[in-house]
């Protein structure tokens, strides 16, 4: 019975980490993502002088702000819950994963807020290139911030310069731990994914008019800015993102023996696009399955004649390392999340290709069909950066810090299973009425006409139309 | 002074600046629903902490981070301890925070009174609970050997950790009054000062009654004598009693100072009736959490040293500025806010 409770005390507080954490991600990526397109109208405006620009830098500043605010509402929960939660675990990181926090706080999101202020009022109060410096800055501080966050997960992935002493992990080089190659490589996957969410949501919204055939002129350049951006990065996160997972492979590999649901050591190993079944240790073989050979061999070892250790083995030498246990993450979900990460990323690069190809033709504006797969694809690069932390955390499993202290250890023993599920609920609760209302809004004001602020919902006044 | 008081006095710094800034912008929005007349009015107390009130919640943020790096068994016992009343203050800064951006994006008359409640909710509720919240850490909370809080959420409520709640909502919402005399025009100016007017008796007299008692529940139940924590304590009241006085004087810059000066008098007052301890257990005083025995390795003290020493300037620095650049009054006749 104790036993029970313990095991739901987890896994209430990992479905309420999980909640906000994927949550936190659907509004974080459109951050770094937007600001640096904003970075480009607000910057073309002031080179050119071109009314568009500075209509494109208001329409798309307010949809940039409508979601800033909740990334940065449930940003604190995020902090919050590794104490509220976690207890155990945050004893145990404090000395090392508390740094790279403190440093955010201090470094990063004191400029990135400080300066967004700035920006948002600054309009009528600051010269115009010292206003343009400060969005520059304040997109500086959301990169930034996303540098010293992912640092923070990486130590929960690859701990690297740190010692044990008396049950604690102690930081011992700080420049290892900002200098991990798991921080660089989620560091780049992460804006790479950021800045495809944001070019997205441009492109979309531009088709979306384009659609109903409305303010054209205006969303011309913004489609194209989009475009620029959305081609390169969405391909080059593909690449990226397989090339990211032969250091996986090579830290963690039983997470990606685990996405593959790959049993046995194989060599030239085959890719399974789709399978039915064999997801447990029951049933390994799956009885349908559609394969690409060689490919797993060549996403996980960057060769297509690779050794990819199966996850029996995988397990085995786990047991030698750690003592006997099962060492296996939940198979058949970070499967489907691995899968559902590359399906939605890949999609969008074909949207953006296709895309791309209209634009040049000059066929994009008028053929509808396309229009509307465009609007629809605002969706997919979200669903594949909620897929990839599915993949990243749940993979992780049954570890809290890879290798050295396990998921099922680290929560607070003083908060209650009664606890846990109120808060569960509340944030649920808020959670999902949050998102309706701006889904709700943002449907709103990215359907309104740039041209004429006059007309704008809220009727704000024309001068700062970014303001209360 | 060894890395640990340093990291002691520097969280006091952090927890600080977060009730001097954030403080009057609690207080603006405990007054949202009580000053303005009309919405040109609302929006221009929304306007008044607008640019500033995010980079003044990130005192919070960067506190409550760098507690996690100073001192882990702090933050996990004091957050999981707390639960219930974190929870709920961050369900208060969640509704505020969505209040500053949400609010204007329509012109529907509900819509906006909604969020302009939440603002006003989600500040006197956030400021009841910090006062309650760091009351309890001197009070003393059920903390057992293991240093884990043992207790009911209940076990945060007693006579003077109310009476924090209570002073904190008293302070934060003078200090907004103050503020607002500094940052309106016209009719709503007006207002500001009868509401500080109004406020300063009260504000006063809770803030030294809590600041009072502060004093003797560090003597009776932290073992600490009077004479440390009795000098914040009096320079807090000090301050309040002239923050009274200047605002019926209408002298409003200093009212405003001797407001905030109040503010940060809480904290200092309450970290020096701690100190050496950082959470007192009110189950046995041996299991209390100490400055020594909560502090990270002197490595991580030593790093996160010099990242403060290089960036809490700089950050002094730019927000500054920012109060510079929009230090002018905001609403007035024009109806206009610029």
């Amino acid at each position: 019975m104790n036993l029970l409770a313990a095991s739901t005390t987890v896994d209430l507080a990992r479905a309420q980490f999980a909640t906000t954490s994927i949550y936190h991600f659907l509004f974080v990526p459109l951050t770094l993502g937007l600001g640096p397109i904003l970075i480009v109208f607000q910057t073309a405006w002031h080179r050119t002088g071109k009314e568009a620009w500075l209509r494109l830098t208001h329409f798309f500043g307010t949809l940039f702000l409508i979601n800033f605010a909740i990334g940065v509402a449930t940003g604190l929960v995020q902090e919050f819950q590794f104490g509220m939660n976690w207890s155990v675990y945050a004893k145990f990181v404090g000395n090392v994963f508390g740094a790279p926090l403190a440093i955010e706080g201090l470094a990063a999101f004191f400029l990135e807020a400080t300066f967004l202020g700035l920006w948002i009022f600054g309009w009528n109060r600051l010269s115009p290139r010292l206003h343009l410096a400060t969005l520059w800055i304040a997109v500086a501080g959301t990169w930034l911030s996303a540098y010293f966050i992912l640092v923070a997960n990486s130590f929960m992935q690859d701990p690297v310069g740190y010692k044990l002493e008396n049950g604690q992990a102690v930081l011992t080089n700080v420049w290892a731990l900002l200098g991990s190659h798991w921080a660089y490589y989620a560091f780049i996957h992460t804006i790479l994914a950021g800045l495809t969410c944001g070019a997205a949501v441009v492109f979309g919204v531009c088709c979306w008019h384009f659609a109903r055939n409305r303010s054209v002129e205006i969303f011309r350049p913004a489609a194209k800015v989009a475009l620029i951006v959305l081609v390169p990065v969405s391909c080059a996160n593909l690449w990226f993102g397989s090339h990211f997972g032969i250091l996986v492979t090579s830290l963690q590999p039983m997470k990606i023996s685990a996405a593959e649901a790959q049993w046995n050591d194989c060599q030239k190993c085959a890719f399974s696009l789709f399978q039915i079944g064999g997801f447990t240790q029951s049933d390994q073989t799956p009885s349908f399955s559609i394969e690409v050979p060689g490919l797993l061999s060549y996403l996980s070892t960057g060769s297509f004649n690779g050794k990819v250790t199966g996850l029996t083995e995988l397990n085995q030498q786990y047991e030698k390392q750690y003592g006997r246990g099962n060492y296996l993450p939940p198979i058949e979900a970070i499967y489907w999340s691995m899968r559902g990460m590359a399906y939605a990323g890949s999609l969008v690069a074909l949207v953006s290709i296709i895309g791309a190809f209209l634009l040049w033709r000059r066929r994009l504006e008028r053929l509808r069909w396309f229009l509307w797969l465009g609007v629809v694809t605002i969706f997919f690069p979200f669903l594949a950066s909620a897929f990839g932390w599915c993949l990243t955390e749940i993979g992780r499993q049954p570890w809290i810090v890879q290798g050295l202290l396990k998921t099922s250890n680290a929560n607070s023993p003083a908060v209650s299973t009664t606890w846990l599920g109120i808060s569960l609920g509340v944030f649920v609760s808020l959670y999902i009425a949050l998102l309706v209302l701006d889904i709700w809004l943002m449907r709103r004001y990215a359907g309104r006409d740039p041209s004429d602020p006059g007309e704008e919902p809220g009727g704000a006044p024309p001068a700062p139309a970014i303001g209360y | 002074m060894n890395l640990q008081n340093l990291w002691f006095v520097l969280i006091a710094v952090l927890w600080s600046g977060y009730f001097l800034l954030e403080g009057f912008d609690f207080g603006v929005g405990m007054l949202l629903p009580f000053l303005p007349r009309d919405d040109e009015e609302q929006s221009a107390m929304f306007e008044s902490i607008g640019p500033v009130w995010d980079g003044n919640e990130v005192w919070l943020v960067t506190a409550g981070g760098a507690t996690f790096a100073a001192f882990p068994a702090w933050y996990a016992t004091m957050f999981s301890g707390l639960y219930i009343a974190l929870l709920a203050v961050l369900f208060f800064l969640i509704i505020r925070v969505i209040s500053f951006e949400w609010r204007s994006k329509s012109k529907s008359p509900r819509w906006r009174r909604v969020w302009l409640w939440a603002n006003a909710v989600g500040s006197f509720g956030a400021s009841l609970i910090w006062g309650i919240a760091f009351a309890n850490l001197l009070y003393g909370t059920p903390i057992n050997s293991s240093n884990d809080f043992d207790g009911t959420f209940w076990n945060l409520f007693n006579g003077y950790t109310v009476v924090a709640g209570l002073a904190v909502v008293a302070i934060f919402a003078f200090h907004g009054a103050t503020y607002l005399t500094l940052r309106t025009q016209g009719d709503l100016l007006e207002r500001a000062r009868q509401a500080a007017r109004g406020l300063s008796l009260l504000a006063a007299a809770l803030g030294a009654a809590f600041l009072a008692w502060t004093v003797v529940v560090a003597v009776n139940r932290n073992d600490k004598s009077a004479f440390p924590p009795l000098l914040p304590a009096l320079i807090g009241i000090a301050a309040l009693v002239l923050a009274v006085v200047f605002v019926y004087l209408r002298r409003e810059i200093w009212a405003f100072t001797m407001t905030g000066l109040g503010a940060i008098a809480v904290i200092a007052t309450l970290f020096t009736s701690l100190f050496p301890r950082v959470m007192v257990s009110s189950t046995d005083f041996a299991n209390s959490l100490t400055v020594s025995n909560s502090a990270s390795q002197h490595y991580t003290l030593q790093v996160m040293s010099v990242v403060a020493l290089v960036f809490v300037p700089l950050v002094l620095l730019y927000q500054g500025w920012t109060y510079h650049v929009f230090r002018a009054r905001v609403g007035g006749p024009s109806g206009q806010p610029t």
